[in-house]
């Protein structure tokens, strides 16, 4: 027989191997899938890999999707540090999107539509986001579920802007009005799509991990997730850190959908997110919730999305091979986490 | 003439909420049955998802529609000892399992999906249950052929909820699965096995949620598509908080629910001036919410909800 039992201390090496074993048996386990398909597990895998990191294009490429889920992760990571249970990431994304699609569309010289599309974006997802913290705070009402609820309603919302006011009459798709050309995002390196979104997402990273490590509301958060009766014995008002954390997670994920409209699409539609806000919650725990940890993971996952499509074509495997990796990869960290507080200790005959 | 076209109407807007109510009773009463044992199962609407495509599939091949609804609760009963494997023997996150299993079986049913099926414009469709009416209670006017004259399925449903109110109430494996979601230390030195108990619980739950997947491709839409649950797994979460963990309550809240989702469906049919569809759409999700501010005050959850049990920690 085997056991659990607690562990003492961890090893630094363990810590940093645990996401890498976590990827290791993801892409084992799933090789079944390809292998299901009829596909040779290690081409397919190739694939994937020159397609998403193979030359510098498709790494600029792997970056302009890992910017939303660096966001996202972000978003989750921080909500999760002080246990508030943003499960809304998506819709708090949508809002963002659509706030600074609004700002956009308005003439004025680039660099202050950019701003204003920044500032319009994080305060539309911060709202979102302090509707669920407001409820449990006030109300007592299960965050998990409000903010998954609120996914649906945000997503409506955008669609009933998109099919009425904001509708192409020209066209008649449900897209929204382009916003202005000054202020769509710069490219960084011509002839790809890396826009300055990207590289604010990757400034924002290591900025929220100094938020989280060295001030004083980064140390109430991690207090408030760790023990609520502690943070309540030590003088933090906890109810308050709630909704501060509520505003900042929403916030980072309405970014999301800010860089999404100014430096991708340039517009609004329906399916402006492919789902990057469930995304980030594979990705804050990959990361296990270290803002650092957060770039790694979100490059991961986006090469996985980038070449899980480049795979598709060149072998046939369902595209959605990607959407079980990614589920698989949460199982398999969640798994993976368990090992850095108990160690398997086998257990004599005898008892 | 009027008053007959009003009966018609009646009759027909009944027999909806009847359709809408029985999915999410049985995805309700799956997530009661699971959350009263102290385990939270968020990957509900993946699995709900996942048991639509397997059933469908099923049926889809074989043409034998039990074989499918047979398929789909096995499926059911599978993702959710997958889940309890995560949560009661590892004891890990029931919060972040949950939505892992939701990531994990909607990309599973998508993959499969597709794998099966290969990119059609026009999906597949299968010939679903038909109406079955029920001799004599068929001709009570207005409930019965709005009540006794519907799938198999929603009767199955309609017995589920007095037989699960009779389960938890009054057998002693009822009575285990409320001890150990209530208080699981009690429990194990009364000798229950709280490990074995919630994983039945949670096992049983995905078995219901099962049946609600197959209602949603077998019954009422004849197809797998990918809006197929489109949030009803999330609402059957909210529903059990609503309903305040009891199976009477639960069902009574998927019905109060199923009345909002009908009544936002006529008057969207109805072109209610120009208010836009999805205003209508929004409406349940945001009944939903509102009815939980007002509910939680004084809901009492499972004391052990969420919280892990391992026998040699204290």
């Amino acid at each position: 027989m085997f056991r659990l039992e607690v562990r003492t201390s961890t090893p630094t090496w363990f810590n940093l191997a645990l996401p890498l074993v976590a990827i290791a048996a993801t892409l084992v386990l799933c090789s079944g899938l390809i292998a299901l398909a009829g596909a040779g597990v290690l081409e397919s895998y190739g694939v994937m890999f020159t397609a998403s990191l193979g030359d510098s294009y498709a790494i600029t490429e792997t970056l302009v999707r890992a910017a939303p889920m660096i966001f996202t992760g972000l978003a989750v990571a921080v909500a999760f540090r002080a246990k508030f249970w943003n499960i809304g990431a998506e819709g708090q994304l949508l809002a963002g999107a659509v706030a600074s699609c609004f700002v956009g569309a308005i003439p004025m010289p680039g660099p202050l539509a950019m701003l204003l599309m920044a500032i319009a974006g994080a305060a539309a997802g911060a709202v979102v986001a302090l509707v669920p913290a407001t409820l449990r705070v006030k109300f007592k009402v299960d965050d998990v579920v409000s903010s998954l609820l609120l996914n649906s309603v945000i997503y409506y919302a955008l669609m009933a802007l998109i099919e009425g006011p904001w509708k192409d009459s020209f066209s008649g798709y449900p897209i929204s009005p382009p916003i202005e050309d000054s202020a769509n995002f710069p490219v960084l390196i011509e002839g790809t799509r890396l826009h300055l979104g990207v590289i604010v997402a990757l400034i924002a990273a290591p900025l929220i991990w100094f938020l989280i490590a060295r001030t004083t509301l980064g140390f109430r958060i991690r207090v408030t997730g760790e023990s609520p009766e502690a943070a309540r014995y030590g003088g933090i008002h906890v109810e308050r850190v709630l909704l501060s954390t509520a505003l900042m997670s929403g916030a980072l994920a309405g970014l999301a959908g800010v860089g999404e409209v100014g430096g991708v699409h340039f517009q609004v539609m329906s399916d402006i997110s492919p789902g990057y806000g469930y995304s980030g919650i594979v990705v804050a725990m990959l990361a296990r919730l270290n803002p650092l940890g957060v770039v790694p993971a979100a490059i991961f996952l986006a090469a996985v999305m980038t070449g899980a499509e480049a795979m598709s074509r060149a072998t046939g495997v369902p595209a959605f091979l990607s959407d079980v990796i990614q589920g698989t990869a949460l199982l398999a960290m969640l798994v993976a986490l368990l090992f850095t507080a108990y160690r398997i200790r086998r257990v004599g005959a005898a008892s | 003439m009027s008053a007959v076209f009003e009966q018609i109407f009646q009759v027909g807007f009944l027999a909806a909420i009847i359709r809408i109510a029985t999915p999410l009773a049985f995805a309700t009463l799956g997530e009661m049955f699971s959350e009263r044992a102290g385990v939270l199962n968020l990957g509900i609407e993946g699995i709900m998802l996942l048991c639509a495509m397997t059933g469908f599939t099923a049926t889809s091949l074989s043409g034998s529609l039990w074989l499918g609804v047979l398929v789909a609760v096995l499926t059911g009963m599978l993702m959710g000892a997958l889940h309890a494997l995560f949560t009661v023997a590892l004891g890990l996150s029931q919060h972040v399992c949950g939505i892992g299993v939701t990531l994990f079986s909607s990309g599973l049913a998508y993959f499969l999906y597709r794998l099966i099926f290969g990119q059609q414009s026009v999906p597949p469709a299968i010939k679903g249950f038909q109406t079955l009416p029920i001799p004599v209670l068929s001709d009570i006017p207005v409930l019965g052929p709005a009540v006794f004259n519907q799938f198999a399925l929603v009767y199955m449903a309609i017995i589920a909820i007095p037989l699960a109110a009779f389960v938890l109430y009054r057998t002693p494996w009822g009575l285990s699965v409320r001890m150990v979601g209530e208080n699981p230390r009690a429990a194990d030195s009364a000798g229950v096995s709280v490990i074995a108990t919630r994983f039945q619980a949670v096992i049983l739950g995905g078995a219901l949620m099962g049946l609600a997947g197959a209602f949603l491709s077998m019954a009422q839409f004849n197809a797998f598509t990918f809006g197929v649950v489109s949030g009803r797994g999330w609402v059957a979460i909210a529903l059990v908080v609503f309903g305040r963990w009891d199976p009477w309550r639960s069902a009574g809240a998927a019905l109060l629910f199923a009345f909002v989702d009908a009544l936002q469906l006529r008057m969207q049919a109805s072109g209610l001036g120009h208010i836009p569809y999805e205003a209508f759409l929004m409406l349940p999700f945001i009944f939903t919410i509102v009815a939980m501010a007002v509910m939680s005050r004084n809901a009492v959850a499972p004391s052990a909800l969420l919280k892990p049990f391992r026998k040699e920690e204290r």
